[in-house]
């Protein structure tokens, strides 16, 4: 008997997976994006890169990360709430996972020069950090109005050594700062790497990153297991941005019984309001007229800021293995609240979605009293307090 | 009108309206001139349709805006934000380039998106309803062009395929099988935009086209003037003018003004 195929097993050779991904660019970009696919598989194939990534993980990252269980929050929810600690990663988020391993592709490939869209700032100084760690070039796309409200990440990735272009067109937030990446990227090919920072994009793009960010999902179910005698939390909650912690922690429940939640900014909910389309080298869920002109999001949250969601994600809700919730700007204020007063974390605004939809989900009892809740807690808060500060005043 | 000729792997190739014309001028020893406009750019654009026609352009590109255009730089960024906010929709521009009655061939400019959310036969049926002779999509790669390319071939779209100087050799051959119309090669690593040099890859990536096929060759992206246009056209067949035409709209060029600047660029290319 054939065993049933992983929901999240890898995609096919047009890189898709069910009917979404795909490898749409400009013809300048193709041979890139075939270069980077073969670079990739070579690599993680090959045990002494798989090796060095490790230890790079462990020496310069800190991991493992830890999981954390959370009493007083649990009491109060009445649910029994562990999180999955990338907040305590190097660089303050998951986004050092990706970065470490997409620059060590970078330098295998010879490629000197790392580009980066960001949207809060997180994935941006984490390729700064990357690129100062490894001796390369850094130029960082961010629009307009994320580097207004996430100046302290703009200072920190100058520190780091990287170059900030805010990005004035469109809506000047992470789309168009993922459109001015892929313009420096058409242009600089032959010497750069153009280093995403989610499950999004042309292909090998969104797989490489799932599997570069899977070990949150692979650790913390090793965790998990190892704290509960072998058991397996009954439901896996994660922020969905473009989707990169969601995947990496979902990668690592998919073969179990979980059920597996991503949750979206209301203002940029793809898996609920958008429809198919092809939009930034990928075909999948995106915020877009009747027309096929793409649609600006609407969220407090820079980093989940986006109109669309990683291919992967639109294939997954559509096989209803993993379901996508959306929760509003004055919920995950509230959440954000809950987390410092009950546990003493400040979370980043992003995965305080994911806390925001299991209070609600408490509360109106969609989660049983009891059950046991997994949450990728994938920043931590310090970049967002002014910004909270300045919401609560 | 369409001619049946032999192609050496396909048993039949159906040569369209663009082709037609272009290989014909070519034939009379003329080099080719397509100017790009931004469909629905400013209440007069299907009048510089027209104009850029009179003026000598042996088709015409007509860019269908898109909100999210990553193949261009500033000028057409500009432009194509300008037509949207002017209510430019892919229905208006359509529209426009019926109702622009011109003789000599249009090619809509455009991303996927605009294409995959009409679907792909619907679209391919409102562009031939609508006069259009060809259609240029920078962001669907000889890989993911299949669907479109079966809608546009039975519909009598041709599809112009680009060709980059990242682009092997062997795979350039296989774009200029795919290709109709034209074959366009990309003259530079980047996007659209005038550049003060005509870079080398121009001349480079011209040749290596015109070794791989008999289809015409035409240089676009950063060719910006008449004398970098009359460089290229020593080993190119022709010439694809953008930003430097959009950049003279957008600062208030009009018909006229458009049209004096392509029969300046005609004048060169004659001469």
């Amino acid at each position: 008997m054939v065993a049933a195929p992983s929901p999240m097993g890898a995609p096919d050779a047009s890189g898709r997976f069910g009917s979404f991904g795909g490898r749409f660019v400009p013809e300048s970009l193709v041979p890139a994006c075939m270069e980077l696919e073969t670079a990739f598989s070579e690599a993680w194939a090959d045990a002494a890169f798989r090796a060095r990534l490790s230890s790079l993980l462990a020496s310069y990252a800190g991991r493992p990360t830890p999981i954390t269980e959370c009493p007083r929050l649990s009491a109060e929810l009445g649910l029994d709430i562990v999180l999955k600690r990338e907040d305590l990663a190097h660089t303050g988020s998951h986004k050092i996972n990706n970065v470490l391993g997409q620059a060590l592709l970078a330098e295998r490939m010879g490629k000197r020069r790392l580009i980066a869209e960001t949207g809060a700032g997180q994935h941006g100084v984490a390729t700064a950090t990357a690129a100062a760690y490894f001796g390369m070039q850094c130029a960082v796309f961010m629009g307009e109005v994320d580097v207004e409200r996430q100046a302290l990440n703009v200072f920190r990735m100058q520190l780091l050594g990287a170059t900030v272009h805010p990005v004035r067109s469109g809506s000047r937030t992470l789309k168009d700062a993922v459109n001015e990446a892929l313009r420096d990227w058409v242009a600089s090919v032959e010497t750069t790497h153009y280093c995403i920072g989610s499950v999004m994009g042309p292909h090998p793009y969104p797989f490489l990153v799932r599997e570069l960010q899977r070990v949150v999902g692979d650790e913390a179910r090793e965790q998990y297991r190892e704290r509960y005698e072998g058991a397996d939390p009954d439901v896996v909650v994660a922020c969905v941005g473009g989707g990169s912690n969601a995947a990496g922690t979902f990668a690592g429940f998919a073969e179990t019984a979980a059920r597996l939640v991503g949750v979206e900014a209301a203002g940029g909910s793809a898996v609920g309001h958008g429809v198919p389309g092809i939009v930034h080298g990928m075909r999948s869920l995106f915020l877009q007229d009747e027309e096929g002109q793409v649609l600006e999001a609407e969220s407090i949250s820079a980093g989940l800021d986006y109109p669309g969601i990683g291919p992967e994600h639109a294939h997954l809700a559509e096989l209803g293995r993993a379901s996508y919730e959306a929760v509003g700007d004055a919920e995950v204020l509230a959440a954000f609240q809950v987390l410092a007063r009950t546990e003493g974390i400040l979370p980043a605004l992003e995965p305080a979605h994911a806390l925001a939809w299991v209070i609600r989900a408490a509360r109106d009892k969609t989660l049983a009293p009891g059950t046991k809740v997994l949450l990728t807690m994938s920043g931590r808060g310090d970049k967002d307090v002014a910004q909270v500060k300045e919401m609560l005043a | 009108m369409s001619v049946q000729v032999p192609h050496n792997d396909a048993p039949v190739r159906t040569v369209g309206r663009l082709e037609s014309a272009l290989r014909a001028q070519r034939a009379a020893g003329r080099k080719l001139l397509v100017p790009y406009v931004t469909g629905g750019l400013g209440a007069d654009w299907v009048d510089i349709v027209r104009a850029l026609a009179v003026a000598g352009a042996d088709g015409i590109e007509v860019g269908i805006p898109f909100s999210d255009p990553v193949m261009d730089g500033e000028v057409i960024q500009a432009a194509s934000q300008r037509a949207l906010t002017q209510g430019a929709t892919p229905r208006s521009v359509l529209s426009g380039i019926a109702s622009a009655e011109v003789d000599t061939p249009i090619a809509v400019m455009t991303y996927y998106n605009l294409i995959a959310r009409a679907g792909d036969k619907r679209m391919a049926a409102e562009l031939a309803r609508s006069g259009v002779a060809a259609a240029i999509l920078p962001d669907l790669p000889l890989e993911e062009a299949g669907p479109w390319c079966a809608e546009a071939d039975a519909a009598g779209i041709e599809t112009v395929m680009l060709a980059a100087p990242t682009t092997p050799d062997a795979r350039l051959a296989r774009l200029a099988e795919r290709g109709r119309g034209f074959l366009y090669a990309v003259g530079l690593l980047g996007v659209t935009g005038e550049r003060s040099q005509l870079a080398e890859s121009a001349l480079a990536i011209a040749r290596r086209c015109k070794q791989v096929t008999d289809l015409p060759v035409l240089v676009g992206v950063g060719v910006s003037n008449a004398s970098q246009a009359k460089a290229i056209c020593e080993v190119a067949d022709g010439v694809v003018i953008g930003s430097a035409l959009v950049r003279r709209i957008l600062e208030g060029a009009g018909p006229d003004g458009a049209g004096e600047f392509i029969a300046e660029l005609r004048q060169a290319l004659d001469t």
